[in-house]
């Protein structure tokens, strides 16, 4: 129930893994096709943020609990040097990397929840949060 | 490495992506792609999705490069066998593959592709 994976970032490679890995926590508690689809997206978009502009990081996947609620918490986080401008970074468009870039303001609009904390010099950590449906 | 085979058929070619493609390995499709257009002289790109259980923003840009420079190298792009769950979470996400030509299967991707190519006959047979 409380299984805890933490899985490096640091290469293209490991953006494979961690989707792969979200994907089997995803089916594991009985997400819908379409709710594993738009997590592993999400989980796929912030992955590869942690690797590009994170100068790599970890990925942490939770399986949680709340009341009768089950749901599937990932955790991004790197060293990298921050986001300047956090309302800016989650807009659409938005890039300083190689990327459309619609990962972070999409996988906000592809989960449950998703809270942002940046600090310039220190990091980023992204939380997003997938519930299964009653 | 894992390599994406790309197969010619007639005019066209054909593409089934199959396994879960990291970025560099889509980068190297794209480049590979454009080669046979021009070497086999191919007038249509055919790309299977069908087994990709996601398109995120990197493969979605992917499938757009190709598509436009397919269009540049006059061939054209058709992209089959998105599964339901992808097309919704495409939408969500903010995709919408500009440029990119769609159809439910490989055999309507086909019609597609031929049908243009005929449209397209007809019309530089009226400028002789």
């Amino acid at each position: 129930m409380d299984k805890t994976i933490e899985l490096p970032l640091r290469a293209q490679d490991d953006v494979v893994a961690v989707r792969q890995a979200v994907r089997s926590q995803a089916v594991s508690i009985g997400l819908s096709l379409v709710d594993q689809t738009k997590l592993v997206t999400a989980a796929s978009e912030l992955a590869r943020n942690t690797v590009i502009h994170g100068g790599g990081g970890t990925a942490t996947l939770e399986v949680i609990q709340e009341s009768s609620k089950r749901g599937i918490r990932l955790t991004f986080e790197d060293r990298g040097p921050g986001i300047r401008d956090i309302e800016l970074a989650l807009k659409d468009g938005f890039t300083t990397g190689n990327g459309l870039d619609l990962g972070r303001g999409g996988a906000r609009r592809l989960t449950s929840s998703f809270s942002i904390e940046s600090t310039q010099g220190v990091g980023t950590k992204i939380v997003i949060t997938q519930w299964a449906k009653q | 490495m894992d390599k994406i085979p790309i197969l010619k058929l007639g005019p066209f070619l054909l593409v089934t992506i199959q396994v879960d493609m990291h970025d560099r390995l889509a980068m190297i499709l794209q480049e590979e792609l454009t080669d046979r257009i021009v070497t086999d002289h191919a007038r249509g790109v055919l790309i299977d999705i069908s087994s990709l259980d996601i398109v995120d923003s990197f493969i979605g840009r992917m499938l757009s490069n190709i598509a436009g420079m397919a269009r540049v190298l006059d061939a054209e792009t058709v992209v089959v066998g998105m599964q339901p769950s992808v097309a919704i979470t495409l939408v969500e996400l903010g995709l919408s593959l500009p440029g990119i030509r769609t159809a439910l299967n490989v055999d309507r991707g086909m019609d597609l592709l031929k049908a243009s190519l005929v449209e397209e006959e007809a019309v530089r047979g009226q400028d002789d």
